[in-house]
């Protein structure tokens, strides 16, 4: 999905649009529209209030703030991101703060960074787009809370002051809860002038003592991801799926599956065949008793050798240029020295901790849904199609998510679908609940696309880089998906992201890119393109410092004049991580630096290679620029977490395919990284005052070429086709 | 029908004795801090305690436990648990969270059996866990603040 830039804003009171509902019971509930937010779009009007406005923030007489949460938090740290930036303007106590998910509804909970239509996920969007609006939000109901003191005290609104929790006039000495003034502030003139804080003033953001509002219920079991609910009658079903991508369904038998105590009913859906049974057990000891014949001449037959072969031999000729500056060619003919290199990338699976899965229940007049929903708008748009409803009739309760790095954030809303047409194919007698087993996730497709990179670099006599050209061969997310409005002439800018616009000031440079197309799905994968461009450009461009026989940092710094975040962040990790000091013999140190999401990330990795050829990551030092942290020690976690996703990836992960088929099928086969290939990791996040922008996807890209780097540094080898364990050590 | 002894309490099941204790624990007791994660003891986030070993339940069939205890997350209690939750918490560990519950019970495992573990046996006793948020700094941070924790 694109994701257009986010300016600065400017920290000043904004002319706002307030709502608030009184409900019955005492609560005080405003939301905050924003005119002339930072993402508004271009010549975009101001949005209309929705006629039944639910609430960005609620207060209640038993003094608990409730952030309604328009994003999913799938681990990102965006629960407690999102309840902070209320808690701040409100001047609450961290201790009162919940959350809670909102009901999908567009445009009031639309994603601002995609034009509100699509209520959604992902981009690393959240925090920004939420950075105005939900503080506007807290703002609003601070100054609807003075102004019932100010009414209940008969004091003045200004000598009024709200201080962690407690609205007080020092005047009279009186004191209340928010609790205790809900109702009545309820009462209270909306507010049209809103101001926020000063960021010099803040208590909480940027505060690294508040901890996460999610972490007590994931350790004590009571948090309820989708697969934890419980309907009167619910059965549990999975279903079998061609073992080959573009195949179809030509009949099955499922006399012997039905005969397995537990199975219900077997029907035949539009993604295969489903087993519906009492338990998920009975369900899928059914599914392995079904016979089926599958039509495979429509199917994916090839292995990825064949298939990389394929973008190579496409790589031999020029695809669509997605950007051009001077003339590569004519800087290339003239250069001193020319360097060349190929890089191979395989498919990924995002393997998220939870298996998908959703439940799904036909009631009167319309459906309910429970999931990890991260595309609210299109999961309700595919239920309702699927169960010929309309999207409001579909009312989806979006829960804890077990992960996602992407795999959640599907155009087609492959698995709500699924299990809206088994609802449909049994009648809808019975609430479902869909199971996909880790086979079922790791042979289902929907893969971080396979690409192949050849680059090639011209520098002059002095060994300054004066020609960069970049070919891409790779397979497009979004051909043939709703989103593919950029792809007009073949132009995939997304496929190019990171490449196409990469950092580094050469003066003539050439990115083009082929898109072949297969029927095996592809997806985002935690960091999008940046995955494997970062990669190849990172990784090239410190082969082209060795080819000038500079430092790799000292190189790119002198090519990052235009770039100073991107200056800023290198220099830091560099320094942090005692790049000038000698490592013993067997060890060595790379460096990379990628800003992706509007996010400045640079890492230093320290690897050592054993007896054996295994490659041990001992230490990663991680700079960030990710503007205003909201949460300094959240944005470590991701970049923790963003170390670790990537670096297990690069380290060991590919999907494979022979005759068509996965070869690999759960965890023994696709190893995960593990505590004990946890390097030590040290983040230093430098507060550039900047409008606040993501963390989740950042801290990827720059690990796998840190390493390829380090190894180069301990080895003298580069490592260009991934993963790196298929290169033999010794 | 399987008599199962649970969080304390006897519990009796009409499932087939092969089922996995995972599948009978989530699916017919509703104690669903037991988390479903690969189906081949390859991952740790099905994890439980019978008679004090963690086990994957995955991989346990629910008629071979017979008199043994089984713990799961929602009935952990005690002075390690209580020290390893805390050090969860303090140590702000979680992201995702599905594979904590899992992460937890082996953490509480390994300090029953060694309250003051080195870096290797926490590798050891964990690397069966996985966390695909990769919160592994956290937790070894984690397990020795909670070492800490029972000591003082």
């Amino acid at each position: 999905m694109t994701v257009p830039k986010a300016g600065p804003a400017p920290m000043v009171s904004r002319r706002t649009f307030i709502k608030t509902m009184a409900a019955s019971s005492g609560v005080l509930a405003v939301a905050a529209v924003l005119p002339d937010g930072v993402f508004a779009a271009e010549g975009g009007s101001t949005p209309a209030f929705p006629h039944d406005p639910v609430a960005f923030v609620r207060i209640a007489a038993d003094n608990t703030v409730t952030v309604i949460l328009k994003h999913l938090e799938y681990g990102q740290g965006v629960a407690t991101g999102l309840a902070t930036l209320v808690a701040e303007e409100l001047d609450a106590d961290w201790s009162q703060m919940r959350t809670e998910f909102a009901p999908a509804q567009v445009p009031l909970y639309g994603n601002l960074a995609w034009g509100e239509t699509v209520q959604g996920t992902g981009a690393s969007t959240s925090i920004a787009n939420s950075w105005e609006e939900l503080r506007y939000s807290g703002a609003a109901a601070r100054q609807m809370l003075v102004a019932a003191a100010a009414a209940q005290w008969h004091a003045r609104p200004d000598d009024i002051v709200v201080e962690g929790g407690v609205v007080k006039h020092a005047k009279s000495g009186r004191h209340a809860t928010f609790g205790a003034l809900a109702a009545e502030a309820a009462r209270q003139p909306v507010p049209i002038e809103v101001a926020l804080k000063d960021p010099s003033t803040f208590k909480l953001i940027g505060k690294s003592d508040i901890k996460r509002i999610d972490s007590l219920q994931k350790i004590n079991g009571l948090a309820k991801f989708a697969s934890d609910f419980r309907r009167p009658g619910m059965l549990r079903a999975v279903i079998a799926r061609p073992p080959r991508f573009g195949a179809k369904l030509r009949s099955f038998d499922a006399k012997k599956a039905k005969a397995v105590k537990g199975v219900v009913e077997v029907v035949e859906v539009a993604a295969g065949v489903a087993v519906v049974a009492s338990d998920s057990w009975s369900a899928i000891r059914g599914r392995e008793m079904l016979k089926i014949d599958w039509d495979d001449s429509a199917a994916e037959r090839r292995s990825t050798g064949q298939i990389m072969a394929e973008y190579k031999a496409a790589g031999n000729s020029r695809g669509v240029v997605v950007n051009r500056v001077g003339d590569s060619s004519v800087a290339m003919a003239g250069s001193a020295k020319e360097i060349e290199a190929e890089y191979t990338f395989p498919y990924l699976a995002h393997a998220p901790m939870e298996p998908l899965n959703a439940i799904v229940e036909l009631k009167e007049g319309g459906a309910e849904i429970w999931a990890g929903s991260q595309l609210q708008t299109l999961d309700q748009g595919m239920a309702a199609q699927v169960l010929g409803l309309k999207p409001e009739q579909v009312k989806l309760h979006t829960v804890w998510a077990g992960g996602s790095f992407g795999r959640r954030a599907t155009p087609n809303a492959d698995y709500i679908g699924e299990a809206a047409s088994i609802v449909k194919a049994t009648g809808g007698k019975t609430p479902i609940h869909l199971v996909w087993t880790r086979e079922d996730d790791l042979r289902g497709g929907r893969y971080r696309p396979m690409s192949y990179h050849k680059l090639r670099a011209g520098l002059d006599a002095e060994g300054h880089l004066i020609s960069w050209e970049h070919r891409i061969v790779t397979q497009s997310i979004q051909v043939g998906t709703p989103l593919d409005a950029p792809l007009r002439n073949g132009l995939d800018i997304i496929s190019a992201e990171g490449a196409a616009n990469q950092p580094y000031g050469v003066p003539n440079q050439q990115i083009d890119v082929h898109i072949l197309r297969s029927p095996v799905p592809v997806l985002w994968w935690r960091s999008a393109a940046h995955s494997h461009t970062g990669y190849a450009v990172e990784s090239f461009i410190d082969e082209a410092a060795h080819a000038a026989g500079k430092d790799p940092v000292a190189f790119r710094l002198g090519l990052l004049s235009e770039q100073p975040r991107l200056a800023k962040v290198l220099r830091l990790a560099a320094d942090k991580a005692g790049w000038d000091t000698p490592l013993p013999q067997g060890r060595g140190r790379g460096c990379a630096v990628v800003e992706s999401f509007n996010t400045a990330v640079a890492q230093v990795a320290e690897v050592s290679i054993g007896k054996d050829g295994k490659i041990k990551v001992d230490r990663v030092v991680c700079a960030v620029d990710c503007g205003i942290a909201v949460n300094p020690d959240q944005v470590r976690s991701q970049m923790e977490g963003g170390i670790g996703f990537g670096l297990g990836a690069v380290l060991r992960n590919a999907i494979t395919l022979a005759d068509g088929r996965v070869e690999q099928g759960n965890f023994d086969s696709y190893v995960p990284l593990r505590l004990s290939d946890m390097p030590r990791i040290d983040v230093y996040v430098i507060d550039s005052g900047a409008h606040p922008s993501g963390v989740g996807e950042a801290g990827v890209p720059p690990i796998g070429p840190a390493v390829a780097n380090a190894i180069f540094a301990a080895t003298g080898r580069r490592l260009r086709d991934l993963p790196l364990s298929n290169a033999k050590m010794v | 029908m399987i008599v199962l002894r649970v969080n304390g309490q006897e519990r009796r099941l009409d499932v087939p004795a092969d089922m996995p204790l995972l599948w009978a624990l989530r699916d017919h007791l509703d104690l669903t801090g037991t988390k479903f994660g690969c189906g081949i003891g390859a991952c740790g986030s099905c994890t439980v305690l019978v008679g004090g070993v963690a086990v994957r339940s995955c991989q346990t069939p629910v008629g071979s436990i017979g008199e043994a205890m089984v713990t799961t997350i929602e009935g952990v209690k005690g002075k390690i648990a209580k020290a390893v939750q805390g050090a969860w918490q303090k140590i702000d560990v979680v992201q995702c969270g599905y594979c904590q519950t899992g992460q937890v019970l082996s953490a509480i495992a390994l300090l029953e059996k060694s309250p003051h573990p080195t870096d290797s046996e926490i590798e050891a006793a964990m690397d069966g866990n996985v966390c695909r948020c990769a919160t592994y700094h956290r937790i070894r941070a984690a397990i020795h603040e909670a070492a800490r924790s029972l000591k003082g």
